[in-house]
């Protein structure tokens, strides 16, 4: 009979993963959004009610986006490792999960940023057409300024949803909460460090999405005043 | 100052504009009325340059600015400010950052910009709004800060789509005493959509009746009132009560219209002297295009000489309508 780990170790290894789980996520959602927010941005554009409408572009771009979102995480983790060694120089620890992480975030925050942008109303877009603004001012300071709080709550869900996808790192040594859970915890038995794993897990989910929540609303000028 | 010639427009082989002309004289304003499905909005739409015309030009002084793309139209663009149909504000920016978005868009920089947005906050009387974002105002004030937002490049043409559509009568009044004098004090030609006929009473010079994509009529709005033949003099002016059992007791009935301070005040007492006759007024009323008092009266003479009276006030510059009883052509 082996005694339970100590909770003081189970804590040194929640560290540590926990660690290795905000590197990934952190650095995967950069990428992801500063390459899906111009997705996104394209592919309102070109939509039938955008600025600039281009049905065969769009729906090109639309396809290839789809086709993204539809790869499961997995398949995409070791479909990419010829890709993921030139760019990072080896296929295997946490940085390498970064190139499939950011691969399978970039068509998903492409989709959500598009569907934020949508919502901006068309009198107020048109308005912005009149005063003689270039395409790019309108989209900086009207689409994506007037979308800001919402596009904070999307970045909070893609952070979420790429912690949920980077317990699947273990697969090529990228480490992380999800493989702490699995290897340490499920497959050994551990159940101090599977329920400790899961428990942290959805803390941490938790504050994180507390924390988005809360600087969207502070990003918010809509403020509906009793008049 | 700006001419819309022959413009056509249609929409999936459905004709919206059939050939609208239109010219407003620099510094007037002109109301654009007409029922739903008129054409309205597609010609304020086109002259915003937000919808291409099928044919037809657009004429900001004599340059037509319908085929313009580019740098060219946006400077165009500058040259026509927009005051949309419906909420248009940015509702992340507050009232100044709304005014001063062309600005910015036209390259003026930071303390100028400031200084404009200063000026055209007190234009619409909303300094002490500076600083609030739009779901803090009033729809009136939101209206008028939209006013602003159009101004606020100097345009030479103030286009207002349906400006108080979504308004109670009282803050109509606060829009339009802004478009008014975005007219007297900056000088605009001002082209105002509606389907109000309070806007066109209250602001209008000249008045264009749209219907089924055309011009079916086209003035200077005193000028109409007076016709008879006008369709829009009947919903300008004060409503006329049908009462025959009234009628009945007089020699002559006829209806009057009278404009101008002098004409409403003193005209029908001085016909009632001059000739004798006893005048009553039947119904009708007074209202105010623009700043001119105008009246119409619905008026019973009784005495040998009431025709010669209406002869007399018809001579007098006030048009009277019809001869409702009694031989026809008396007047008028």
């Amino acid at each position: 009979m082996r005694s339970a780990t100590p909770w003081s170790d189970v804590v040194e290894l929640l560290v540590e993963a926990t660690g290795e789980t905000l590197y990934m996520v952190g650095v995967s959602t950069l990428i992801a959004t500063l390459f899906g927010i111009p997705v996104g941005v394209w592919l309102q554009l070109t939509s039938p009610g955008g600025l600039r409408p281009q049905p065969a572009v769009h729906r090109i771009l639309g396809f290839v986006t789809d086709l993204g979102r539809s790869m499961p995480f997995i398949v995409l983790l070791v479909a990419l490792t010829s890709v993921t060694r030139l760019i990072v120089g080896g296929s295997i620890g946490s940085s390498a999960v970064i190139v499939p992480l950011s691969v399978g975030a970039i068509p998903f925050v492409g989709r959500l940023v598009q569907n934020i942008l949508s919502e901006v109303h068309v009198s107020v877009v048109e308005a912005a057409v009149t005063t003689g603004a270039t395409t790019v001012k309108i989209v900086r300071s009207v689409l994506l300024r007037e979308s800001l709080p919402a596009l904070i709550n999307a970045i909070g869900v893609t952070v979420i949803a790429l912690i949920g996808y980077s317990a699947m790192a273990g697969v090529i040594g990228g480490g992380g909460l999800g493989d702490l859970a699995i290897r340490e915890g499920y497959q050994r038995f551990n159940d101090r460090i599977l329920w400790g794993t899961v428990a942290w897990l959805a803390v941490l989910t938790t504050v994180l999405q507390f924390g988005f929540t809360r600087a969207a609303r502070a990003s918010d000028r809509r403020r509906h005043a009793a008049i | 100052m700006i001419t819309v010639e022959n413009l056509t427009k249609s929409f999936q082989g459905v004709p919206a504009l059939k050939g609208v002309t239109l010219d407003v004289q620099s510094g007037s304003v002109l109301g654009v009325v007409g029922p739903s499905g008129a054409g309205k909005s597609t010609l304020a739409r086109c002259v915003a340059l937000l919808e291409r015309p099928d044919s037809g030009a657009i004429r900001v002084d004599g340059t037509d600015i319908t085929a313009l793309g580019g740098t060219a139209l946006r400077n165009a663009r500058r040259q026509i400010g927009v005051v949309p149909q419906g909420d248009s504000l940015l509702r992340q920016r507050t009232a100044a950052g709304n005014i001063a978005l062309p600005l910015e868009s036209a390259g003026v920089p930071g303390p100028q910009r400031r200084t404009r947005v200063g000026e055209l906050l007190d234009l619409v009387g909303l300094t002490d709004k500076a600083g609030s974002y739009p779901d803090q105002l009033s729809g009136g004030q939101r209206q008028r800060i939209a006013v602003a937002r159009a101004l606020a490049a100097g345009p030479s043409v103030l286009l207002a789509d349906e400006p108080t559509s979504a308004l109670d009568p009282e803050t109509t009044g606060s829009v339009l005493t802004v478009l008014d004098r975005a007219r007297a004090e900056l000088g605009v030609t001002v082209l105002v959509v509606t389907h109000d006929m309070s806007v066109v009473r209250k602001i209008c010079d000249d008045v264009a009746v749209l219907e089924d994509g055309r011009v079916v009529e086209n003035g200077r709005v005193l000028d109409l009132v007076t016709d008879a033949a006008s369709r829009t003099a009947s919903t300008l002016l004060p409503a006329v009560d049908q009462n025959p059992v009234n009628e009945s007791a007089y020699d002559r009935v006829a209806d009057v219209v009278l404009i101008g301070f002098a004409a409403v005040g003193a005209l029908l007492p001085e016909a009632a002297n001059r000739f004798g006759v006893e005048l009553n007024l039947l119904g009708g009323g007074f209202t105010r295009l623009g700043e001119t008092p105008v009246a119409r009266f619905r008026v019973g003479l009784t005495g040998e000489r009431a025709d010669s009276a209406l002869e007399w006030i018809s001579d007098a510059g006030a048009a009277v309508r019809r001869t409702l009883k009694g031989p026809q052509g008396v007047a008028a």
